[in-house]
């Protein structure tokens, strides 16, 4: 049925899909780079329909001279990078752990997805409001029960702290794909590697970690995707302060807080400079693992 | 070296009792062979002598040694899978030096026992490829080296030419043999095919639903099977077997005679009947002859040149001291 005919009529067919997405992108794509190259501050009168003043790479320098900007860079990347290790990590012990054949097996399962059901703006407010708060939290009662002063999350250990809510909201993804990795692995191989004397802890090293390696990699790639980008963990926890701004957060604060949408702008394209940068490192570092 | 004598031994899982109490003693340097139909416990059996799985009751001897509750790797066995269990991440060299590698013998000596191995099994050129990159016999060939370097007290081979092709099983076969008859090791080899059974064993044992029901030498079953079913699995094509009146004669419930132990000829014989299917080997022919009165079909093997064709009637003489008989219970009349 590859004719020229049949051809053509599945790109008609594809088209509206394509356009719609292709305009999808572009649109906003071009909004930005158009802003970022305009002084356009909406409460000092700027208007689209006034017209906006061009102002050259005046917005680009002063995001990148702003003292926040190398700060923000550097949080997004420990935020991304703490996950990436916490969840990955975890995530092998757990998928093996659920591995393990079990009385409610199913139930387990279930229950382990759950925390990624959960809206990220609602587990960032049941995190802070539930666990972290200082004098209610439940951690603050585990902390008095021992006789020690609470901490006061947030603000002590802020960092750890949004690197603990997405973890715990990132694991169940890395557990699922990585469980369903080790569940594809011929258990012949590990009986192999039992008769030819292989110790549990060698057995993991030699036999499971290099059989789940494309699973991980999966895993690192499509979290880093996300996890560029994450907003509202940190919106409604601390909004931004105690070092943990990141790009993603300095860029919100550009456009609606001060009400400056070119400035916003360009650091929206600095976002999409620096998520290519990483996923070029990305690419080189885990990338092989997806070829053979 | 390598004397294995299991006592009493019986496999459950839950409920459902896989090995009855069963006794056997494989002598050491023998080439043992269980054989029987898929699902007769043979793979159990094995895993159980591997320390793959553990007994439910009695005891598992290596050596004189009780290993019953020895972990596999200590009990100084090797075994290779029917899926060869390669370890497809490393390359041949590191497959084979892997089990010496966990035992941590030097380098030097790890080099030259693999060095060694591979020369054994033509590996040599293909060290330094993944087993992604080789054909079935070779990587059937890495599993056998990856056993042979540990110069265990025993090689365990669980089916393992069943995922061969036919010319490729037969060179393996051959090759498995050879590598015995060099070694003077212990193995035991589990298979479903009786061909495999007849050519390599010294030792066959013949298993149905976790009992053994016979053990011996290939020519020992073939010429004195115990039972009907043995008598039905060991040899091709499979012995006939008649009931009836003409079984009454010989005084048995049963009698069975083998397709190569009946003559044929146009016009004399005792039998007769119409030729169904002729199968032409070329050095033999099989000819299916229908209505007998006898069985419902009767196999006989005839030379290669002999010309009967579909729906001719013949005449066939079984050979009056190749007739096996058997009483009601199945049992072989001696």
């Amino acid at each position: 049925m590859a004719t020229q005919h049949s051809r053509s009529a599945a790109r008609m067919m594809m088209a509206p899909a394509v356009i719609l997405l292709l305009g999808w992108m572009l649109v906003p794509l071009t909004m930005t780079l158009y802003f970022s190259f305009k002084k356009y501050l909406p409460l000092r009168g700027d208007s689209l329909a006034g017209g906006l003043d061009w102002v050259g790479f005046d917005n680009y320098t002063r995001f990148v001279t702003s003292s926040s900007f190398w700060p923000s860079v550097q949080a997004t990347l420990i935020i991304v990078g703490g996950v990436l290790v916490v969840t990955v990590v975890l995530g092998v012990l757990l998928a093996i752990l659920l591995d393990q054949p079990m009385w409610g097996q199913g139930v387990v399962r279930i229950l382990v997805i759950a925390p990624f059901f959960v809206m990220p703006t609602v587990s960032g407010l049941v995190w802070k409001n539930m666990f972290m708060d200082p004098v209610n939290g439940l951690f603050a009662h585990l902390w008095k029960f021992f006789g020690a002063a609470p901490l006061e999350w947030l603000s002590q250990a802020s960092m750890q702290s949004i690197i603990l809510i997405v973890s715990w909201q990132w694991l169940p993804f890395a557990t699922l794909i990585l469980l369903t990795a080790i569940q594809s692995l011929d258990s012949e191989q590990l009986e192999a590697a039992e008769m030819d004397g292989a110790p549990p802890l060698a057995r993991f090293g030699f036999i499971i970690l290099p059989h789940l390696s494309r699973a991980i990699t999966i895993v690192i790639l499509i979290q880093t995707i996300f996890l560029l980008s994450i907003f509202a963990e940190i919106f409604v926890t601390t909004a931004g302060a105690f070092g943990t701004k990141t790009l993603t957060y300095l860029i919100f604060q550009r456009v609606l807080e001060s009400q400056n949408v070119g400035l916003g702008s360009a650091g929206g394209v600095y976002a999409i400079i620096l998520a290519n940068i990483v996923a070029i490192f990305l690419m080189r570092i885990v990338g092989k693992n997806l070829d053979a | 070296m390598g004397r294995i004598v299991l006592e009493k031994v019986t496999k459950s899982f839950g409920d459902v009792e896989v090995i009855p109490p069963l006794d056997l003693t494989i002598e050491d340097g023998e080439f043992a062979v269980f054989v029987g139909p898929s699902g007769c416990g043979k793979s159990t059996l094995l895993r159980l002598i591997a320390g793959l799985e553990d007994v439910t009751s009695g005891e598992i001897d290596i050596d004189g040694q009780d290993a019953t509750e020895v972990p596999p790797a200590k009990r100084g066995l090797a075994m290779v899978f029917q899926s060869y269990a390669l370890y497809p991440h490393m390359s041949v060299r590191k497959n084979i030096a892997f089990p010496l590698r966990m035992a941590k013998l030097d380098q030097a000596e790890q080099n030259r026992r693999v060095e060694q191995a591979a020369a054994v099994l033509n590996l040599t050129d293909y060290l330094d490829r993944r087993p992604g990159q080789l054909s079935g016999g070779q990587r059937q060939r890495v599993a056998i080296g990856r056993a042979i370097v540990r110069e265990p007290a025993a090689f365990l081979f669980d089916e393992p030419l069943s995922n061969l092709d036919a010319a490729l099983r037969v060179g393996m076969r051959l090759e498995i043999s050879e590598l015995h008859e060099r070694l003077k090791t212990t193995m035991i080899y589990v298979t479903h095919d009786q061909v495999e059974a007849m050519t390599m064993a010294d030792k066959i044992v013949v298993l149905r639903a976790g009992n053994i029901e016979q053990v011996g030498s290939p020519l020992e079953l073939y010429r004195s099977p115990r039972n009907l079913f043995v008598a039905g699995f060991i040899g091709s094509p499979k012995m006939n077997f008649i009931e009836g009146g003409e079984a009454g004669t010989h005084g048995a419930h049963a009698i069975g005679v083998r397709p190569e132990h009946i003559a044929v000829s146009e016009s004399d014989g005792p039998w007769s009947g119409v030729v169904g299917v002729s199968e032409h080997l070329g050095s033999d022919t099989f000819f299916h002859v229908h209505e007998t009165g006898l069985a419902e079909t009767i196999t006989v093997r005839a030379d290669g040149e002999v010309g009967f064709r579909h729906g001719d009637r013949i005449h066939m003489t079984p050979r009056a001291d190749a007739i096996h008989k058997f009483d009601a219970d199945g049992l072989r009349i001696a």
